[in-house]
C-alpha cells in the first residue's frame, strides 16, 4: 500500500507542476489544487499508514496517529481559502487586463481580447 | 547567544530608521544605509561567529561558554571564531577599517547622535568584546589584532577629527579615536588594562554626551555647527559655554576631571605593553593622546573663544533649562568623578569588571600618582602637543587639505554598486516577471539541494512492515492517477479539466478513510465540492479553453521538470513511509489525554479544538480575512469601468434550458432543513466522533450554495437575513470569547473544561466550553465560504444576468406572455 500511495503523491506533485508551468492562469491554479492534494496526502502520510485504526478513543486499541490528521485537516480548509483568493485575484486581472498570462514577458496578445 | 544576536541586529535597524528620519534629505538616506551595509554584514559575521562558538563550547547559554575559555582557545575554530567576532564588534563599533560609516551616521536628528554615537549602539561592539574577553582574550592573536586595530583606529580617528570643521563630525571622529582607545586596552589582554577599559567606557559616556548635546544647543541657537563660522560663543552663551568648557577639557585628558583619570590608566598601561618595540605602543598612544587634546581645545577655542562675531547665521543666546538641564547633569558628573572617583565610580567600575573579567575586583583610582609616574608625563606631553597643534592649525590645515587621502564614502560605493549590479542582473534572470521561470529553477533548486543533502547523509533500509494491497483501494488508487494523468493531457478544455480535478478530489476521500482518517474524508469530500463549484463560477468569467501555446521542445522540458519534482518527493514519501519515525511522536500525549484532558473521544477533533486550539483560531482568523479579501477585490472589479465593459461583453452561453429548473429549486429547498440537520448534527458529535466545526459549517455552506445555484445569486440573496461578514466576525468573536472566557477561572488563554450534563430525556452527555470554541470555527468557516463563493457570483450581475423574479422558471402562463 506504501508504494501505490507513493506513487500517487508522486503523480500528483509531477501533474500539478507541470500545471503550474502553463501559461494561463487558470491551469496554473488548477497546478496548485493537485499540488495540495499532493502535499496533503504527504503530511497525512508522515503519521505512517493504518487501517482499522481510527483514531478515537475506545474504539480499538491501535490508534492512527492524529496530529498529522488534525494538521491536514485544517490545511485542506485553508488551500481552500487560498484558492479563492488567487481565483479572484486571477479573475480580476484577466477582466483589468484583458488577458489571463501569468508571465509578465509573453502578454503578446492584444490589449482588449474579449 | 543567539538571543544576544538577534537584539544586537534590533539596534542595528532602528539605528537604520533613525539615521534615515529626515528620509527627505539624500544624506540621511544614504548615511542610513551604509550603516545599515556595514553594521548587517557584521551582524552576519556575529551570528556565524555566535554558532561557531556555541559548537566549540558546546552551549549557547553566555555563562556556559564563559566558563569554557579554555575549551575554546584550544578549540581548532578559535582562529575564525576570533576572525568573526571581530568583524562583528569593529563594524559596530566604528573601528578602523569600518570606521567610515559612524562619521556619516551625523545625517541624523543630535539627541539621536548623541545616543547612538556616544553611548549605546556603538558601544554594543566594546560590550561584544568585554563580554567574550574572558573567552577569547590572552592569546597571542587577541593581542596584536585587537590592540593594533584599536591603536590605528585611536590615532587615525583623533587626526581626522582634529580637521573637521563641522561641530558633530569633530565629535564623531573623537567617538571613533575615543572606541579605539578602549579596544586597545581590551586587547591587551590584562586585567588591568580591562578596568581602565571599563572606566573609560563611563567617562566617555558622560563627558562625550554632554559635547553631542552642547553641539546640538550650538546648532539650535546659532544655525550652524561650523567652527569656521562660530567663535566668541563663550560671551553669548555662557551657560552652554560653562558645559561645553568642562567636558572637553576632560576629553583632552586634564586634571581634575574624570576623562583625566582613564587617560592616565590608558597611557600607564600602554608604557608597560611591549609592541613591536618596548616603546612604541607607549609613543603612539601618547600620540592620540596628543591630537586628542588639540581637538578638545580646537572645539572650544574655534567654538566658543576669540572674539564675538557679527555675521552668526541667527544670533546665538543660551536656551532654556530643558536644553541644557541634561547635559549640565552630565558635566556634574564629569566632574564628581574627576573628583570623588572612589565615591563616585568605583563601585560601577568593580561591577562592570569584575563581570568582563571574570574575577572579583577592587579599583583604586586615585588622581596623583607621585612624579615618578612615566603616565603622568606622557599626559603633559600631549596636552604640550595638543596646544601646539593648536597654535600650528592654520598651516596644518593648508598640509592636510593639500594631501591626498583615501575619502571612504567613495571606495564604499565602489564596492557597493557593482555588487548591487551583480544582484539586479542576477535577479532580473531568474526572476524576470515569467511565473513559469521562477517555479522551474525553485523546482530544480530544491531537487538539487535534498538530492545533494540526501546523498551525503547516512541512511538505514526502510525496516517497517509494510501493508498489503487491497484490491478495492488499488481501483480508487488506479482512479486517481488515471484522472491525474489525464489532466495534463486535456487540461486545454477547462471543463475537462476540472472534472478530472474533482474526481481525483473526490477519490481521495476513501482514501482517507480506508487509512483510518473518517475527519480527514468528511473535509476533503466537503472542501472538494466548494472548491468545484468556486472554481465552475470562476470559469464563467474566464476564457472556457486554453490556446496552445508553448512549443514541443518546451513542454518536455516542462514536463522533465515536473517529473523530477514528483519523483524526488515520490521517493521521499516512500523512504518516509518504510521508516519508522526518528523520534518518538508526540501523538501518544493526545491520544492518553483526549478523553481524560479535553473530554472527547475524537483525538483529532480535541487536537482542533483544544491542544491546539490556538493554531486553529490563527486559522479561522485567516480564512475570515481570505474572504474579505476576495469580497474586497470583487468589489473593486465591480468599480473598475474597464472591467464592467468587460463582464457586459461577456455573452452567455447557449443555455441547455431553464435557469432555475423546478426540479432543482424544488428538491433543493427540500433539501436545506435536512442538510442543516445533518450540519449541526456533525457539529454536536465532532468532540466524539468524526465531525466537528469544519465539517459542520462546509456542509452548510454546501447546502447554502445549492440554493444559490438553484434559484440564483439575487433571489437568494433578497432572503438572507444575515450578512456574511457578519458571521465571520460572530465566527472570530465567539471563538475568542471561549478562550477569553478561561481568564476568568484564572487559566491562560483558550483552556477548556468540561462538565457531563443529564438533561432527561437525552442520555448523559457532556458540555465542553471547546464546542463553543468549535461552534466560533463553524461560524467562521461558514462565512468564509459563502462570502467567498457569493463574491464571486457578484460578478455576474454586470454580466447582464437578471434577477429572476419568480421562484423558479416555468412556461409562461398566456397572460404573461401577452
Amino acid at each position: 500500500m506504501e508504494a501505490l500511495l507513493a506513487i500517487a503523491i508522486g503523480i500528483l506533485t509531477a501533474v500539478g507542476i507541470y500545471l503550474m508551468l502553463r501559461l494561463r492562469t487558470f491551469p496554473v491554479i488548477l497546478g496548485l489544487t493537485f499540488l495540495s492534494y499532493a502535499v496533503n496526502i504527504f503530511i497525512f502520510a508522515s503519521g505512517r499508514l493504518a487501517v482499522n485504526a481510527a483514531p478515537i478513543i475506545g474504539m480499538g486499541t491501535v490508534y492512527a496517529d492524529p496530529l498529522p490528521q488534525a494538521l491536514v485537516l485544517t490545511a485542506i480548509v485553508i488551500s481552500f481559502g487560498m484558492t479563492a483568493v488567487i481565483m479572484i485575484m486571477a479573475i480580476g486581472g484577466y477582466l483589468e487586463a484583458g488577458h489571463d498570462h501569468v508571465n509578465i514577458d509573453d502578454t503578446s496578445g492584444p490589449e482588449d481580447r474579449p | 547567544m543567539l538571543l544576544l544576536v538577534v537584539f544586537w541586529e534590533l539596534t542595528s535597524l532602528s539605528s537604520f530608521l533613525l539615521i534615515g528620519f529626515w528620509s527627505h534629505r539624500p544624506e540621511g538616506r544614504q548615511g542610513a544605509r551604509m550603516a545599515l551595509v556595514v553594521t548587517g554584514i557584521g551582524g552576519l559575521a556575529l551570528l556565524a561567529c555566535m554558532i561557531l562558538l556555541g559548537q566549540a563550547a558546546g552551549t549557547y547559554s553566555v555563562s556556559g561558554i564563559l566558563a569554557q575559555g579554555d575549551a575554546v582557545r584550544a578549540s581548532p575554530l578559535y582562529g575564525i571564531i576570533l576572525a568573526l567576532v571581530l568583524i562583528g564588534a569593529f563594524t559596530k563599533s566604528a573601528q578602523f577599517p569600518f570606521h567610515f560609516w559612524l562619521p556619516h551616521a551625523m545625517a541624523a536628528p543630535t539627541p539621536v547622535s548623541a545616543y547612538l554615537h556616544s553611548a549605546t549602539m556603538v558601544k554594543a561592539g566594546l560590550f561584544l568584546l568585554a563580554r567574550l574577553w574572558p573567552v577569547l582574550a590572552g592569546t597571542p592573536e587577541w593581542f596584536w589584532i585587537v590592540s593594533t586595530t584599536g591603536l590605528v583606529t585611536m590615532v587615525l580617528a583623533a587626526k581626522i577629527a582634529f580637521f573637521k570643521d563641522d561641530m558633530k563630525a569633530l565629535l564623531a571622529f573623537s567617538t571613533v579615536s575615543h572606541l579605539g582607545l578602549i579596544t586597545m586596552l581590551l586587547g591587551f589582554g590584562t586585567k588591568a588594562a580591562a578596568i581602565a577599559a571599563v572606566f573609560h567606557i563611563i567617562n566617555h559616556a558622560t563627558f562625550k554626551a554632554a559635547l553631542f548635546m552642547s553641539a546640538g544647543i550650538v546648532d539650535h541657537a546659532a544655525h550652524t555647527r561650523d567652527l569656521r563660522r562660530l567663535g566668541g560663543l563663550r560671551r553669548l552663551m555662557p551657560v552652554t559655554f560653562g558645559i561645553a568648557f568642562l567636558a572637553s577639557l576632560s576629553m583632552a585628558g586634564i586634571a581634575p576631571l574624570n576623562g583625566f583619570l582613564s587617560k592616565e590608566l590608558m597611557l600607564e598601561e600602554a608604557a608597560h605593553t611591549v609592541w613591536l618595540t618596548p616603546w612604541a605602543m607607549g609613543l603612539l598612544a601618547t600620540a592620540g593622546a596628543m591630537f586628542s587634546a588639540a581637538y578638545s581645545f580646537r572645539f572650544l577655542a574655534h567654538g566658543f573663544l576669540g572674539p564675538v562675531r557679527d555675521d552668526y547665521p541667527h544670533p546665538p543666546h543660551d536656551p532654556g533649562p530643558g536644553l541644557w538641564g541634561a547635559p549640565g547633569l552630565l558635566v556634574l558628573l564629569v566632574v564628581l568623578i574627576g573628583l570623588f572617583p572612589m565615591t563616585m565610580a568605583a563601585w560601577l567600575v568593580d561591577a562592570a569588571a569584575g563581570a568582563v573579567t571574570g574575577t572579583p575586583v577592587a579599583v583604586k583610582i586615585t588622581l596623583w600618582h607621585g612624579v615618578e609616574a612615566v603616565a603622568l608625563w606622557m599626559s603633559l606631553a600631549a596636552l604640550g602637543g595638543g596646544l601646539m597643534l593648536l597654535g600650528g592649525f592654520a598651516r596644518l590645515r593648508a598640509i592636510w587639505d593639500a594631501a591626498p587621502r583615501p575619502e571612504a564614502k567613495r571606495i564604499f560605493d565602489g564596492i557597493i554598486e557593482p555588487l548591487a549590479a551583480l544582484a539586479r542582473a542576477l535577479t532580473t534572470t531568474i526572476h524576470n516577471g515569467s511565473l513559469s521561470r521562477a517555479i522551474a529553477v525553485a523546482v530544480l533548486a530544491i531537487a538539487g539541494a535534498g538530492t545533494w543533502a540526501f546523498a551525503s547523509g547516512v541512511h538505514v533500509p526502510g525496516t517497517r512492515v509494510l501493508l498489503p494491497v487491497d484490491p478495492i483501494v488499488a481501483v480508487v488508487w488506479a482512479v486517481v492517477v488515471l484522472a491525474a494523468l489525464a489532466t495534463p493531457f486535456y487540461h486545454r478544455d477547462r471543463i475537462l479539466a476540472l472534472v478530472l480535478t474533482g474526481v481525483v478530489g473526490l477519490m481521495i476521500a476513501p482514501m482517507f478513510v480506508y487509512f483510518s482518517a473518517p475527519d480527514l474524508a468528511l473535509t476533503q469530500l466537503s472542501v472538494e465540492v466548494v472548491t468545484i463549484l468556486l472554481m465552475l463560477l470562476a470559469l464563467n468569467f474566464l476564457p472556457k479553453a486554453t490556446p496552445v501555446e508553448s512549443t514541443a521542445p518546451r513542454r518536455l522540458f516542462d514536463a522533465a521538470v515536473a517529473g523530477i519534482a514528483g519523483a524526488g518527493i515520490g521517493v521521499l514519501a516512500w523512504m518516509m513511509m518504510t521508516r519508522a519515525p526518528a523520534f518518538q511522536p508526540i501523538s501518544h500525549f493526545h491520544l492518553a489525554q483526549s478523553k481524560p484532558g479535553a473530554g472527547g473521544t475524537n483525538a483529532v477533533n480535541t487536537i482542533i479544538v483544544d491542544f491546539r486550539g490556538y493554531d486553529t483560531f490563527g486559522e479561522i482568523i485567516v480564512l475570515g480575512i481570505a474572504a474579505l479579501v476576495i469580497y474586497a477585490l470583487s468589489e473593486t472589479l465591480l468599480r473598475s469601468p474597464s472591467v464592467t465593459r468587460r463582464l457586459t461583453a461577456i455573452q452567455p452561453a447557449r443555455e441547455a434550458g431553464d435557469r432555475h429548473p423546478m426540479m432543482l429549486v424544488v428538491s433543493t429547498r427540500l433539501l436545506l432543513p435536512m442538510a442543516m440537520m445533518v450540519g449541526v448534527y456533525i457539529y454536536l458529535r465532532g468532540h466524539n466522533m468524526p465531525g466537528g466545526g469544519f465539517v459542520a459549517g462546509l456542509v452548510f455552506a454546501i447546502a447554502f450554495l445549492m440554493q444559490y445555484m438553484a434559484s440564483g445569486y439575487g433571489w437568494t440573496h433578497a432572503r438572507q437575513r444575515v450578512d456574511h461578514h457578519v458571521l465571520i466576525g460572530w465566527g472570530v468573536l465567539i471563538a475568542s470569547l471561549a478562550g477569553v472566557g478561561a481568564w476568568f477561572m484564572g487559566l491562560p488563554f483558550l483552556t477548556s473544561g468540561y462538565e457531563y450534563v443529564i438533561l432527561w430525556p437525552l442520555e448523559k452527555f457532556e458540555l465542553a466550553t471547546a464546542a463553543i470554541f468549535d461552534l466560533g470555527v463553524f461560524l467562521c468557516v461558514l462565512g468564509a465560504v459563502l462570502l467567498a463563493l457569493a463574491s464571486l457570483s457578484r460578478l455576474s450581475l454586470r454580466t447582464g444576468e437578471g434577477v429572476n423574479t419568480r421562484a423558479y422558471d416555468t412556461e409562461p402562463t398566456p397572460e404573461e406572455a401577452r
